[in-house]
């Protein structure tokens, strides 16, 4: 009865768990490589590629950029020749695009000077806003509360057309105030900031009453400060929101001058398309390094957003 | 000793002040909100309903037959349609795969997320020039698709353009589904798994009984946001190919941007209304599902 058999099935079923377990993470490493790689190749590419000199961009992509029938001849390859690593590692294109061609240092400027005041204003008013829903939670302002999240949630489809027609009566458009304020007073923070807002105990600021705080302290005493969490994770998404944009400045500015690089890029023409990739690894690098540093950041404003049921 | 009535009676004097004083917090986000979306959406739906911006006749809904019975239109609605009805199931199954895997503790956990979340904060215009130097007729993908001994397709300029956007969407979007779902998975009861567990209950079981199951409304909260952001995937194809796109990714925003250029006030207010009544309708069905998968899963 109490033999004791070499085969234990308590343990060889542990074993073959382990084993399993092993294979199942295996896998699972295979298929997140997988999509690893895919989703960093173009990235790695655009930058790779920035370090090439001019001419070999010509020969390796030109077939790509060449509009044909422009007239002039042009000996490019017809094939193109993706390379991971340039065969000569030069910084000429970076140093045209720094030094030589200013038109994409100006239009640069235009996205920072465009981007910039939309977060930090968007960001104030929104979160006086916030303050303004947290304190007092009645009937009409629950329903405008409701308002901002169908708004919040409305495709440029829906919301570019008002937004023209304002900045048409105000006689703002082709200026960048047709670009800044609505991009100020969109609703999109104010949700977020709220309901972060709302998460801070009720006794907190009963407390601060009591000590004789007025409301202003109050907000910037202490549910600002509590805020900041949110508070940057709310910039990021804002941020990289209207780094990218491409509808509002089509529409609402005629005026090619005034145009961020968002869309400038892609108007590149063919006889520049050395620096192209350059340009390209200069207007990611802001959001790249704001993603280096805030990406937990971004993973909790993420997560903040998915439960939008209030 | 106070009485009762005596402190509710301070509460509300409490909550009465702090409506009138906290009014004004609200004050500019709202007259910001008021002036820039309210009120000309309001302009927006008289526009639509006039036959033109300088004679006012009122028309009531000619515009939106109008509007319907456009052929671009049509063809942009499809389009969208079409691009919508690929790409969101596709956005929601491979990331809720990706958030799963991810979820298994693997080595190098956190360099993953990372990887799967940067194309998010690429902004779409730097990344176009790789886009089209892959997708290009002589380019790096039918330099594959030859070399397996395929036939080679000019992505950018056929009917598979929609396809390359598909990709471009999925790889922009994956991520930010990704989070959502990892979100969600660490929210699991953990208790009930246990049970089932000990119950026996193999994994596949476990999965789809319950993770599935309380995950039912993360999964129609993500669908809901893939379909909103497939409506703004314009970007993307604007930046591809700027203004003359292949007939099949003909979007909603490039009909609008042809209106916009024509200044057509009416054809403008029209399809932006019937845009809004579409997200009123999908944004009701998210409430409403939200609401009853809510009362059902208790959390």
């Amino acid at each position: 009865m109490n033999t004791p058999s070499k085969y234990d099935p308590l343990k060889a079923r542990k074993k073959r768990r382990k084993i399993i377990h092993g294979i199942n993470i295996s896998i699972c490493v295979i298929i997140a490589a997988m999509f690893a790689i895919m989703f960093l190749t173009p990235i790695i590419l655009t930058v790779t590629n920035s370090f090439m000199g001019a001419s070999e961009i010509s020969s390796n992509y030109g077939s790509v950029f060449a509009r044909s029938e422009k007239g002039g001849r042009v000996f490019i390859s017809e094939k193109v020749n993706l390379k991971f690593i340039p065969d000569m590692v030069s910084g000429s294109q970076y140093l045209t695009v720094l030094f030589k061609s200013p038109d994409y240092l100006f239009k640069f400027w235009n996205s920072v000077i465009l981007v910039v005041p939309i977060v930090g204003f968007q960001l104030f008013v929104a979160l006086l806003a916030a303050y303004g829903f947290t304190r007092y939670r009645g009937r009409i302002r629950e329903i405008i509360f409701f308002g901002y999240i169908i708004l919040t949630l409305m495709p440029y489809q829906v919301t570019l057309v008002p937004n023209f027609l304002v900045s048409n009566w105000l006689g703002i458009i082709d200026t960048r105030w047709a670009i800044w304020l609505p991009g100020i007073f969109s609703p999109f923070a104010v949700y977020l900031l709220t309901k972060n807002m709302r998460k801070i105990p009720s006794s907190f600021i009963e407390a601060a009453k009591i000590d004789g705080a007025g409301e202003w302290q109050i907000f910037s005493k202490i549910c600002a400060p509590l805020c900041k969490g949110a508070l940057c994770s709310v910039a990021i998404l804002i941020f990289i929101d209207y780094w990218n944009m491409v509808e509002q400045p089509i529409i609402l500015l005629s005026d090619e001058a005034l145009h961020p690089l968002s869309v400038f890029l892609s108007k590149i023409n063919s006889g520049e398309i050395g620096l192209a990739f350059a340009v390209a690894t200069i207007y990611m690098i802001p959001s790249l390094l704001i993603f280096l540093y805030g990406e937990d950041y971004l993973v909790e404003g993420i997560t903040f957003q998915s439960g939008i049921k209030g | 000793m106070r009485t009762t009535k005596e402190l509710t009676g301070k509460a509300t004097k409490f909550t009465k002040k702090s409506k009138r004083s906290s009014r004004w917090f609200l004050t500019p986000s709202f007259l910001g909100v008021f002036i820039f979306f309210v009120l000309p959406f309001f302009v927006v739906i008289y526009y639509s309903m006039v036959n033109n911006p300088i004679a006012h006749e009122f028309v009531f809904l000619d515009n939106f037959a109008k509007v319907a019975r456009n052929g671009a239109f049509q063809r942009a609605v499809r389009n969208t349609a079409v691009f919508s009805a690929i790409s969101v199931p596709l956005a929601v199954v491979l990331s809720l795969l990706l958030a799963v895997v991810l979820n298994q503790r693997l080595p190098f956990h956190s360099q993953f997320r990372t990887a799967f979340l940067s194309p998010m904060m690429v902004p779409v215009a730097s990344i176009v020039l790789i886009w089209q130097v892959l997708f290009h007729y002589n380019g790096a993908v039918n330099d594959l698709i030859v070399n397996l001994g395929g036939d080679k397709i000019d992505w950018l300029k056929s009917d598979k353009a929609i396809f390359v956007i598909v990709i471009l969407f999925l790889w922009k979007n994956l991520g930010y589904n990704m989070i959502m779902f990892m979100a969600a998975l660490g929210n699991l009861p953990t208790d009930l798994i246990e049970v089932a567990e000990l119950e026996s209950a193999n994994k596949w079981q476990i999965f789809v009984h319950i993770k599935l199951r309380y995950m039912s409304s993360t999964i129609l909260f993500v669908t809901i946001m893939s379909l909103i952001s497939s409506f703004k995937v314009f970007r993307e194809v604007y930046l591809l190919t700027e203004d003359h796109p292949v007939e099949n990714i003909y979007l909603l925003q490039h009909f609008m941007n042809n209106m916009f250029g024509n200044l057509d006030y009416q054809k403008l207010s029209s399809a932006a209304i019937y845009m809004s009544l579409a997200m009123i309708v999908i944004i009701g069905v998210l409430f409403a599902i939200e609401n009853h998968f809510g009362k059902d899963v208790e959390e």
